[in-house]
């Protein structure tokens, strides 16, 4: 419903924020001592010294014209955009993409036992460990699992190097970012099964004589899909980002290093760029997950 | 039993007053004990900001605000002397990470201010109104919402860094908290939205509409406060997020640059933890992790309280 409206809020926003607040940035990549002369061309080539709003040369216009065409111009180092993009994807995605079904399989299944124990010594306990899982911060996960497992045990690679698969080189952030969305994740599902496990249905599964793991993986897990698809689903666009601290923590090129280094060096194209994507895959999936909810529960089709 | 006595008591509990949803509220939450303590913990840490700002005001000379101060050699080990022990200037941590309450919690304060401030009125009015109004709000936060959280924070803060705003120079915290609270306004704009279309047509707003009463008396003095409490309940939990999201940015280099701050000690640690040296990395983490399991436990506890949906299940 909203779909283009939204389109074109992030590219206005995209514009206000890097264009209007953050200003001309030409004299910044010139350098200091930078002659007028090489300054103006700068401003030419980026396109700095057009008017703002008002034309159909405006920096406005050409702000959407290129967007639309997904031509984000070049980055400081010259290199364009776009290829950045495609060369960070892989990576960023061999590091996500396990995360986030392991996350996914492990928490919705836990979640199903712990609401199937609700009110014993195991739920209390499993729910005291997921809030003190959130309360420590991302970063000390890192830190703490990249000294003990990679630095003084030697099981895995501290750093990523080209030379190693890159399945070993990214066992152990995966396995750490898989621990740290456990706590939070655990803790939501646990609600949404609680739900689910006071309906009638359950306790006619139960009269009927299914075993447990029928009643729990097979009915009440299709009665909570919804909050499922609803979570998980509009988690996928999150993943071509990548993480972030994991991969500026283990050095893997991906997605979130270049846009740690684009935050170090004041690259605006690249932050840039890599909203205006984010935010066209957020649609897409948002639209998927409508699509979702139909094959989950047909009464929301009609 | 004594048939007279009974009757009493019967008769006053007819003739009680009826408690209000906060009394009610603080009521059931005294009855916690967990959620007492963790509030006491979290009374603490406010405390501990508030006096190194009275500090920095009154020119006290108290532990955390001489953070500066070398103290001993460059990494001591955890000492009697030097109880968390020394960094890499000789500074002790200990002060270092007392300090760096002050930076977390003065930026989770201010965007929580900065968030509530700019999500609350655009809620309660996009949800009063409906109409035209209510589809450029909604149209406003579902833009923020479909760019992931972290870039959206980066974004705001690396712009808003050193930049002037009406003649004041953003520094440090102040482009935190700001990127902050511009950003996070999303979540408690849905809710209160949501909130105000369900009270809209309830008696209460009838009457005060019948009354006479303007459409900003109803929306400010009527609907908003009948659905306060949850701002309250959602900050509880979102502060938490707020501390987080202020030590990645410091982290990343982002944050207050000249003084302590837990990221910045988490930065320094990256380096450290090789040679050994655990002491600022442990404190800095256990800082939060108390500060977070608190308010996390004592939010759980204030939304069973005040909540009244939830009390009937």
């Amino acid at each position: 419903m909203y779909t283009i409206p939204i389109v074109f809020g992030v590219l206005l926003l995209t514009f206000v924020l890097f264009t209007i607040v953050g200003g001309d940035i030409s004299i910044e990549i010139a350098g200091k001592d930078a002659a007028a002369e090489t300054i103006e061309e700068i401003r030419e080539e980026y396109g700095l010294n057009k008017p703002l709003f008002f034309s159909w040369d405006s920096q406005f216009i050409n702000h959407f014209k290129s967007a639309l065409a997904f031509d984000f111009g070049r980055a400081r180092d010259r290199e364009p955009v776009i290829d950045k993009i495609k060369r960070g994807l892989g990576p960023s995605l061999a590091l996500t993409v396990p995360i986030f079904f392991g996350v996914v399989i492990i928490s919705v299944s836990l979640s199903l036992i712990i609401a199937f124990v609700r009110g014993s010594v195991w739920d209390v306990s499993a729910v005291i460990i997921c809030v003190a899982a959130m309360s420590i911060p991302y970063l000390s996960f890192i830190l703490f699992g990249q000294y003990f497992l990679a630095y003084k045990w030697g099981l895995f690679p501290v750093f990523f190097s080209p030379d190693l698969t890159m399945a070993q080189n990214v066992a152990l952030p995966v396995l750490i970012g898989i621990a740290a969305g456990l706590g939070g994740n655990v803790r939501f599902y646990r609600t949404v099964m609680l739900d689910e496990m006071q309906s009638d249905y359950v306790r006619t599964a139960f009269a009927k004589g299914l075993t447990t793991r029928r009643v729990l993986f097979k009915h009440v897990l299709k009665n909570a899909m919804i909050p499922i698809i609803t979570r998980v689903v509009l988690a996928i666009p999150f993943l071509f980002l990548g993480s972030l601290l994991l991969e500026r923590f283990f050095g893997i090129p991906g997605l979130g290093y270049m846009m740690v280094e684009a935050i170090g060096s004041r690259d605006y194209f690249v932050i840039s760029a890599m909203t205006y994507i984010s935010a066209i895959l957020f649609v897409v999936f948002n639209l998927i997950t409508d699509v979702c909810y139909c094959l989950a529960d047909p009464r929301v089709c009609l | 039993m004594d048939p007279l006595k009974t009757k009493n008591s019967k008769l006053k509990t007819q003739n009680r007053r009826g408690r209000s949803l906060w009394k009610d509220g603080v009521r059931r939450l005294r009855k916690r004990k967990l959620a007492m303590v963790c509030f006491a913990v979290i009374v603490l840490y406010f405390l501990l900001a508030g006096s190194i700002y009275l500090a920095e005001l009154c020119d006290w000379r108290i532990g955390p605000r001489l953070w500066a101060e070398e103290v001993g050699q460059s990494y001591e080990p955890p000492s009697s002397t030097n109880i968390l022990g020394t960094d890499i200037f000789g500074q002790s941590v200990l002060r270092k990470t007392l300090y760096g309450a002050k930076i977390s919690i003065t930026v989770a304060l201010c965007a929580s201010l900065v968030s509530i401030a700019i999500g609350v009125p655009l809620g309660a009015v996009g949800g009063y109104f409906r109409g035209f109004v209510d589809e450029i709000i909604v149209w406003g936060y579902s833009t923020l919402s479909s760019i992931p959280y972290i870039l959206l924070i980066l974004a705001f803060a690396v712009v808003l860094r050193d930049k002037s705003l009406f003649g004041y120079r953003l520094t440090g915290i102040t482009a935190v908290y700001l990127a902050i609270g511009l950003t996070s306004w999303v979540g408690i704009c849905r809710l209160i939205r949501g909130e105000v279309i369900k009270h809209k047509d309830r008696e209460y707003v009838l009457a005060a509409m019948s009354y006479g009463c303007s459409r900003r008396r109803i929306i400010f003095r009527h609907l908003l406060p009948n659905v306060f409490h949850l701002v309250i309940i959602d900050f509880s939990l979102r502060f938490v997020a707020f501390v987080h999201a202020e030590v990645v940015l410091s982290f990343l280099g982002l944050g207050e640059a000249d003084r302590p701050s837990w990221g910045a000690m988490i930065n320094d640690a990256r380096i450290e933890l090789s040679r050994g040296v655990w002491w600022q990395m442990v404190a800095a983490t256990a800082a939060i992790f108390v500060l977070s399991l608190a308010l996390n436990i004592f939010g759980d506890a204030l939304r069973d309280s005040l909540d009244p949906k939830l009390r009937i299940q």
